[in-house]
């Protein structure tokens, strides 16, 4: 017979109490666990938007062209670059150097390359597609190149770029997307845990705009002009003929080009980039929902891909003489028809068709109206009394 | 969950008169309250605990050598349900455990007590074996880390893979220098071997899929250092973070399904920087000569063995040592799920679990956080989801979205209840479901919110449209008002 002993132990207590006697090498690799996990990220993602098309919009491709050549650069693959763009430059008719977007007057700098991907090209880059990969509400046909399949430990760096005003960015001159409508995509993506933290960076006219709506956690913003002021674009190139880039990103790109995937610079250092002296337009940036110090958050959180890592000291010991493994799981084998093509084309139904017979309908409201029209002009000049000769 | 506490006849102790306790059943109260923001989760555990005392077989079990042997003979006499452990206390003078140790973990759901010490001791002493053996605080924690606040988790409670139906395991073999190496490797044998049973016990977790490929001319993005003393080639622990980059864009891996991947590379240095070995942070040689980065995989260096004369034919024939390789591999792969041994006080002998790769108690640790995990996803995906709904009123929810979301809500309380019963294996199974439909109701791409109208929009499309139309309808509508009031007043004049 058990005598019943009740120990009111609550869940707090049952943390194991005799985690003591910490070996030396345990804790230096909780100072490693906790110098690299500083940042609490794993891996990083980048949106590259460029909103405008029209040969005149150059220095839109052009600037976004350039953030994916430095993100690149500083290591994060392009099977994690989103890039949106018109993509309607480097075979313009009137590119006088063709498959080139030059980010350098003189031509110094072709960041269009051989190795460009982009993942949304002209007349893909709309509000809709754009909503839904930062939320993931995505077709199931879509292709993997084409998700954002961030997770609750990726950083995700958000470039917009294009004409906007005060609380939109215009879309391909066709549509617009309201500073409440991103905040809303945002607030879904934090829901759903799609990011670790992000980076915003817009540079459109009246660019702070577009952040003032956020009101999800770990956001950080920044814009190259405040609401009522416009951004000016950078230098022309006589031989091109239009304005190559954008002032505000073309100095963040100065800045980026000193960043090599070990530098310590943080975002403190990014927020003086393009003072008004250079910009004109006052840049402006958000910090209140982010949680880190911007001190604490070096450039390479969001620009570059630096990997966590620990090194292995375990090992699992293997029989090196296990046969071959019968495995005792029982393989379903699924009875499958040979698969065949369907049927691309069926000619032989299109060239033995017959013509189809139309159906008979009445005359629709246009001729009707005019039929009327016509007929009450008729009567009001020369009177009603000539209906007797028309029954 | 029920854990038979078992006593050897003739233990002078008399325990069975002492040692029950009571501790609380797994049940998990989330409060779903669709229409706060605020999710509270609190989880309460509870251990039932049946004693009794040995049978003749488990006797003759226990008689065995060592330990080993008689936990591999107590296997088909132990509860192999999911989530039952079994523990066996043994007198304190018994020799099956060795000198010092007290508690002895096996390979599968069983292990051996020592009854030495006091009732208290020895209470305490099953109490932390079975946090070991299922779940404790931290490791639930871990699991529900989106619901925790930072300052409240551990360091390493965001790096094990998060639970997925699936997981897709690459193995690369990178290869910079084929005109010095020739590397072959037995990938496929390999892995029938080695991996795929430890696969194969990991199918009740998720599937998997392997598959491999051999990379040339893939160079790792840093140049190692020669050390003098030494006369080999170093990699410092700093530079590891930018090792995988450059190789990471050759991988392949955005090709391959919509599952989390995890990639195994294999490396063997070129000619002239051979041989090549890790430093870790003290500056010595690790002796594995691997590293592995956190939901992304592994990579381990195979040095390659000078040839005996300086005339030798290049491309040297390599052939790789799986064995080696695999012990490697299958550890990170241990530690990338989060199957990590604590740090335990030095009377615990786990052992180890070979060529099986885990132990069955291990299995169920990761399905009781996965589980837990799964629960808690579910309940912030319907909430958000709900949240969503409120907030934009038209959005039109399709009758598969909504049947969707009923499922998941089945499925999700129905494996809350089963948690609290302890019947880990359906619950898990029901989690995974409620996991699918409402991740496939809330990513359904007509849910989206392109509905938002300003007030200053609406002003602005509307009044340029209906003002000027609006104009003569009130005006005429004004002197229709005045007129039937004049007739109204008329016929009271005229008289």
């Amino acid at each position: 017979q058990g005598r019943d002993l009740i120990p009111v132990l609550s869940t707090g207590e049952a943390a194991p109490r005799f985690l003591c006697s910490k070996s030396n090498s345990f804790s230096i690799f909780q100072d490693q666990a906790e110098q690299f996990f500083r940042s609490g990220h794993t891996n990083n993602w980048a949106v590259l938007v460029c909103t405008s098309r029209f040969w005149f919009n150059y220095r839109h491709v052009a600037n976004t062209l350039s953030v994916y050549r430095s993100v690149k650069r500083l290591g994060i693959p392009d099977s994690h670059i989103v890039l949106m763009l018109a993509d309607d430059m480097a075979c313009n008719p009137r590119n006088p150097k063709p498959a080139t977007v030059f980010s350098h007057k003189n031509m110094e700098l072709n960041v269009y390359g051989d190795d460009v991907e982009v993942d949304y090209r002209s007349y893909e880059v709309t509000v809709e597609n754009f909503l839904r990969v930062l939320t993931g509400r995505i077709p199931p046909s879509t292709p993997r190149s084409k998700r954002l399949l961030s997770d609750d430990r990726s950083n995700i760096l958000i470039y917009m770029t294009g004409h906007g005003g005060n609380g939109f960015l215009k879309f391909q001159d066709s549509e617009e997307i309201t500073n409440v409508e991103l905040a809303d995509a945002f607030e879904q993506m934090w829901q759903k845990r799609r990011y670790n933290e992000l980076l915003f960076i817009i540079d459109t006219c009246q660019g702070a705009s577009m952040y003032e709506r956020f009101y999800s956690p770990n956001i950080m913003a920044l814009a190259s002009s405040q609401v009522g002021e416009d951004s000016l674009s950078h230098q022309p190139d006589l031989a091109i003929g239009v304005h190559l880039m954008d002032r505000y990103t073309f100095y963040v790109l100065e800045f980026l080009e000193e960043i090599h995937p070990a530098s310590q610079t943080n975002m403190n250092d990014l927020f003086q980039v393009c003072p008004k002296s250079l910009c004109v337009s006052t840049p402006g940036h958000r910090t209140d929902l982010f949680q880190r110090d911007p001190q604490n958050v070096l450039i390479t959180d969001f620009f570059g891909s630096v990997r966590k890592v620990e090194i292995t000291t375990e090992t699992v010991s293997l029989d090196s003489d296990l046969a071959g493994f019968e495995s005792n799981l029982p393989k379903d084998e699924l009875a499958t028809e040979p698969l065949k093509y369907a049927e691309q084309l069926p000619v032989a139904q299109i060239i033995h068709q017959k013509p189809k017979q139309k159906d008979w309908h009445p005359p629709g409201g246009f001729i009707l109206g005019l039929w009327a029209l016509i007929i009450m002009v008729f009567f009001k000049t020369y009177g009603i009394k000539h209906m007797k000769h028309i029954f | 969950m029920t854990l038979w506490h078992v006593l050897p006849r003739g233990c002078p102790l008399c325990l069975s008169t002492w040692l029950l306790q009571r501790l609380w059943g797994l049940g998990l109260v989330g409060s779903l309250k669709l229409c706060s923001p605020a999710v509270r989760t609190s989880i309460t555990s509870r251990y039932e605990m049946v004693y009794r005392s040995t049978t003749a077989q488990e006797e003759a079990a226990l008689g065995a050598a060592t330990a080993q042997e008689a936990d591999a003979a107590l296997r088909p006499l132990q509860d192999a349900s999911l989530g039952a452990l079994t523990m066996y206390v043994v007198p304190e003078t018994s020799s099956l455990l060795p000198q010092g140790i007290s508690v002895y973990v096996g390979k599968h759901r069983g292990a051996l007590v020592r009854a030495g010490g006091s009732l208290a001791a020895l209470r305490t002493r099953l109490r932390q074996l079975t946090q070991v053996m299922s779940f404790t605080a931290s490791s639930i924690a871990a699991a529900l880390s989106d619901r925790v606040p930072d300052g409240q988790l551990g360091p390493d409670a965001r790096r094990h893979l998060k639970s997925s139906l699936g997981y897709e395991i690459t193995f690369s073999l990178l290869n910079p220098d084929p005109k010095s190496h020739a590397v072959d490797w037995d990938i496929e044998d390999a892995v029938n071997r080695y991996v795929q049973p430890v696969l194969d016990k990991l199918s009740l977790v998720a599937n998997f899929s392997v598959d491999s490929q051999i990379l040339y001319y893939a160079v790792l993005g840093v140049t190692p250092r020669f050390d003098k003393e030494s006369s080999s080639f170093l990699l410092s622990a700093h530079s590891l973070p930018h090792v995988i980059n450059p190789v990471e864009a050759r991988l392949g891996s955005s090709a391959a399904s919509l599952y989390p991947v995890l990639n195994f590379l294999l490396y063997v240095p070129e000619r002239s920087h051979s041989p090549l070995y890790i430093q870790d942070k003290d500056g010595a040689p690790v002796s594995t000569n691997a590293f592995h980065s956190p939901r992304w995989g592994g990579i381990m260096v195979y040095n390659v063995e000078a040839p005996a004369s300086p005339q030798a034919s290049l491309p040297l024939h390599v052939d790789v040592d799986m064995v080696r390789v695999m012990e490697v591999f299958l550890a990170q792969l241990r530690l990338l799920f989060g199957l990590s041994r604590e740090e335990l006080p030095p009377e615990f002998l786990l052992e180890s679990p070979g060529s099986e790769g885990l132990a069955h108690w291990e299995l169920d640790r990761l399905l009781w956080a996965h589980t837990v995990e799964n629960i808690a996803t579910v309940s912030t995906t319907l909430t958000s989801l709900a949240q969503l709904l409120d907030k934009i009123g038209n959005i039109v929810i399709k009758d598969d979205v909504a049947s969707e979301v009923y499922r998941a809500v089945a499925s999700a309380q129905s494996a809350m209840a089963k948690l609290a019963t302890g019947h880990l294996h359906s619950a898990f199974q029901a989690s995974k479901e409620a996991v699918t439909s409402s991740e496939r109701a809330f990513f359904d791409p007509s849910l989206l919110h392109l509905l938002y109208f300003p007030d200053d929009q609406k002003f602005a499309i509307y009044i340029p449209l209906f003002l000027p139309m609006a104009v003569p309808i009130l005006l005429s509508l004004a002197k229709i008002v005045r007129e039937t009031r004049q007739r109204k007043k008329e016929p009271t004049k005229m008289d």
